[in-house]
This record gives structure tokens, C-alpha cells and sequence, in this order.
């Protein structure tokens, strides 16, 4: 079983973040609360918009689906009552794939969220499972491991109780196997959560 | 790094809700739950030892505690919303608990009433002009809101000025809208800000540490050069001093007054104070 390793950077501008797991990174920017097209407003709670750009070419399909799954479980989470009218933008940047990509965006999105100050109920990390031919389970599965798993699942857990925000799956299991991995998705969460912890009391150390 | 591992140990534990007053100081994260002290009593093993039985079991003297920014009240508990250090302050007067609120650092400014800002006049219509101040919507100013102004007697408000105003309405629901007079209709410092000068933008933490009481940048800067300055709560700054160089170099010494420890900054303004 691998244990997530993260590394975040806050980039000059202090607005944009890049989330390191393993060889995958992603570069996440939030802006908000900002103004909204009357189009688009939401007359009781804040407009989140996602946008996932991938390393190379057009965003396509893949893309659209992953910033719907990031975009519900932000919105599970964030507490958009208190700016109604208004619109919160995650702007995510692939920098390199090597597995686990969806996860990697779920955390930089909620570490962009906690560094913009908007305010939310909880935080939420991202975990990826893969279940192999013989059923071995392996938490953050690199490229090569998805591409020969018989399923990949990936989980968005809360981190108030672990609760399960959101889950996507790819792939043959049981229903005992499902519940295997979901446990150890929320065993492995915690280590997620220690690192945001430890790098947001880096961050406030220094001022 | 003990308190990281014990604090490490508590996340791992389950995420129960701690006593505030443990946490005061420390880092504290969206989700957390913090207990009242009331309620720390009440829940606190070992204590009841001590203490008389209270035939009312069920009233406790509530006190009056104040939910600042950060937090937000979750049942009798104060749930955190954002990330940031938890700072307490003791009742003024009589009575009440205190305020509680969590210092973050962000750069978006989110209005609030009373607060002093500047904005830049973006529009002129009818009788309101459209203030941009880095907010979700433009705040509306009226053109009767400064000092002396009558219908007849317009202020002199072109768009692209600066003003410096305070907030009479600022809530999620409506549109924001501002001020440039105080309740007894007089001035008071805000209105149009003069001509040159230079504008620039920081983090809210930084305007609310040079506005704290006895800010010793404030001092230091004043020895500097003679100098005009205007904060903003929204996280800008109008600074003018003689020459153009003098302004640039106290703007540039202010956006990196945040990242400096308090000796490095003494070192730089040493060095400018001789040149």
C-alpha cells in the first residue's frame, strides 16, 4: 500500500498553488468571490466553476467529466450561502500525469480554496485505488499500475468523519471489494489531511 | 515539534471538538469544531468532584460570545470556516464573552459595513457613480454623500478618481453602497483623493497590521520621508510623497513589509535613511 507524498508550493502571487503527489502535479488557482454573469447567478448561493486544462491539446470530454466530479464535491463543501450572487472559480493546470490524476486535482483544489480564504465546512481529499487481476489493493496506483488494474475506483472523503463525498469508478469488483477499498481510502486520508496540516502550519509560521 | 505530533495524534483521534481557549494561537483548520468555555466545564472529566451539585441541572449561565470572522456558529459550538490563527479578545466593559475570530490571510476583499476603502469611480449615472472596490459587485456612491454637496452644489467626481468612503450598507444580499461623510455629515478624511500618488494592492492581513495601535512600520516610514498615506480595508494603498522615486521605493518597501521579518526591515530602512 503507498501513502500519499505531497509537496505544495504557494507561488509568488500567493494565488496559485501546485500540488506535487508522486510525479503527478497540478497547478490550481482560485478566484472569488467575483462578479457572475446575470446569466449564470444563483440567487441564493455562489456559482462554482471549474475549469481543467490538460498538459497537451483542447480540453476534451475526459476533461469536462473530472471538473463536474471536482465541482460537486466543492460544492458539497463550500459554504456559498454566505456569497450569494457571486462566482468561484478553480482554474486547474496539469503539469504532469503519472497516475492518481484525478486525486491530485481533488487535493489542490481544496488546498486553492483553503489559500483564497473561501469559506467552507470541511476539507476534502482525493484517493485513488487500484485493484489488480488478483485483487491486490494499491493506493495511489502510478500510470502504468491503473492502465493494468481491473479497477480503478477514486474517492473524495471529508475530513470531518471521512464521510464519502464523491466516488468514481472504472472497472470489475465486488461489493466486498468496494468497502475493502473505501476503508483503506479512509486510512489513507488521514496522512492526506496531517500534510495539509503540516504545510498550512508551515505557511502561517512564517508570518 | 511535540505540539505538531500531539496535534497529529487528535486529527487521527477523530476530529472531536476541542476548548477554544486551548487553541487560541494556533492554526486552525475549516471543519474544526471549538468548544465554548461554558461548555468545557460541562464536559470536562474530573471536575465534578469539586464542584457543588447545582440543583438546575439544566440552566447554565450563558455568556454572550461574539462569532467574529472565520467562524461560524455550528449548534452551540463555533465551527471553524477558515484556515488561519484563532485570537480571542477580553470584554471591553462588563459582561459578555469576549470575541473570537480566526486571523486569514487573503487578498479578496468581501465588503463589510463601517469599513474605511478606497475605490476607483468606474461609472457616472444619473445621480450615483459606480465604485469599483475589489468587491463581487460595485458599490453605488450618491452624489449628495459628501460633504456640502447639495443638488445644486455637484462634487467634483470625474470616473477614474480615487475615493476614500466608508460603507452604510454592505451585506451578501445587496448591491453595496458607500459614503464619504460620517453620521454628523462632515468629512472626516474621506472624499476624493487628490491627484498623483500611487496606488497598489496587498493582502488584508498586511492593512490590518499597519493599522494595528502602535504600528512601529507606521513610525519607522514616517522618520523616512514625509510622506501622505490612505489605507484601505480592501487591501490598497494610496501613498504620495515628494518625488517619484520617494513614492516608488515606500510602495515597494510596503508590499514587502509582509514577508520581512522585523529586523530585515530595519536593515532596508537603515540603508534607505542613509542614501
Amino acid at each position: 500500500m503507498m501513502v500519499a507524498q505531497g509537496r505544495v508550493e504557494v507561488m509568488k502571487a500567493g494565488k496559485f498553488l501546485m500540488y506535487f503527489e508522486g510525479d503527478t502535479s497540478v497547478l490550481a488557482g482560485v478566484y472569488g468571490p467575483a462578479e457572475v454573469k446575470v446569466s449564470k447567478e444563483i440567487f441564493n448561493k455562489a456559482t462554482l466553476e471549474v475549469i481543467l486544462r490538460p498538459k497537451i491539446g483542447l480540453p476534451g470530454v475526459a476533461e469536462k467529466s473530472r471538473e463536474r466530479l471536482i465541482r460537486n464535491t466543492c460544492e458539497a463543501v463550500v459554504l456559498g450561502a454566505l456569497h450569494p450572487r457571486t462566482s468561484i472559480t478553480i482554474v486547474l493546470q496539469i503539469i504532469s500525469d503519472a497516475g492518481s490524476l484525478l486525486a491530485c486535482c481533488l487535493n489542490a483544489a481544496c488546498m486553492a480554496l483553503v489559500d483564497a480564504g473561501v469559506p467552507m465546512r470541511a476539507l476534502f481529499c482525493g484517493v485513488t485505488c487500484a485493484l489488480d487481476a488478483d485483487g491486490t489493493l494499491v493506493l495511489d496506483p502510478t500510470a502504468k499500475q491503473e492502465k493494468e488494474a481491473r479497477a480503478v475506483l477514486t474517492f473524495a472523503l471529508d475530513s470531518v468523519d471521512q464521510k464519502l463525498l464523491m466516488s468514481t469508478t472504472k472497472g470489475l469488483f465486488s461489493n466486498a471489494e468496494l468497502q475493502q477499498c473505501l476503508a483503506a481510502a479512509q486510512a489513507a486520508s488521514q496522512h492526506v489531511f496531517r500534510f495539509y496540516r503540516e504545510s498550512l502550519q508551515r505557511r502561517y509560521s512564517k508570518s | 515539534m511535540t505540539e505538531t505530533a500531539v496535534v497529529a495524534a487528535e486529527c487521527l483521534a477523530g476530529g472531536r471538538a476541542r476548548a477554544a481557549r486551548s487553541v487560541l494561537g494556533q492554526v486552525v483548520l475549516p471543519g474544526e469544531e471549538l468548544l465554548l468555555p461554558e461548555q468545557e466545564d460541562a464536559e470536562g472529566p474530573g471536575s465534578a468532584g469539586e464542584r457543588p451539585l447545582s440543583l438546575n441541572a439544566g440552566v447554565r449561565s450563558r455568556v454572550r460570545v461574539v462569532c467574529g470572522p472565520g467562524l461560524r456558529r455550528c449548534g452551540d459550538r463555533l465551527l471553524v470556516t477558515k484556515c488561519g490563527r484563532l485570537r480571542h479578545k477580553e470584554p471591553s466593559g462588563g459582561g459578555g464573552g469576549g470575541v473570537y475570530w480566526v486571523d486569514s490571510q487573503q487578498k479578496r476583499y468581501v465588503p463589510v459595513k463601517g469599513d474605511h476603502v478606497i475605490g476607483i469611480v468606474t461609472a457616472k449615472s444619473g445621480d450615483i457613480f459606480k465604485v469599483d472596490v475589489g468587491g463581487s459587485e460595485p458599490a453605488s456612491l450618491s452624489y449628495l454623500a459628501f460633504e456640502g454637496a447639495t443638488k445644486r452644489n455637484r462634487p467634483n467626481v470625474q470616473v477614474g478618481d480615487l475615493i476614500y468612503g466608508q460603507f452604510v450598507v454592505a451585506n451578501k444580499d445587496m448591491e453595496p453602497e458607500m459614503v464619504c461623510i460620517d453620521s454628523c455629515g462632515r468629512a472626516n478624511g474621506m472624499g476624493v483623493i487628490g491627484q498623483d500618488g500611487l496606488l497598489f494592492k496587498v493582502t488584508l492581513g498586511l492593512i490590518r497590521k499597519l493599522l494595528a495601535p502602535n504600528c512601529e512600520i507606521l513610525q519607522e516610514l514616517g522618520k523616512l520621508y514625509p510622506l501622505e498615506i490612505v489605507f484601505g480595508m480592501n487591501g490598497r494603498i494610496w501613498v504620495k510623497a515628494k518625488t517619484i522615486q520617494q513614492t516608488l521605493i515606500l510602495a515597494n518597501v510596503l508590499e514587502a513589509c509582509e514577508h520581512m521579518t522585523s529586523d530585515q526591515r530595519k536593515q532596508i530602512f537603515s540603508r534607505l535613511a542613509e542614501s
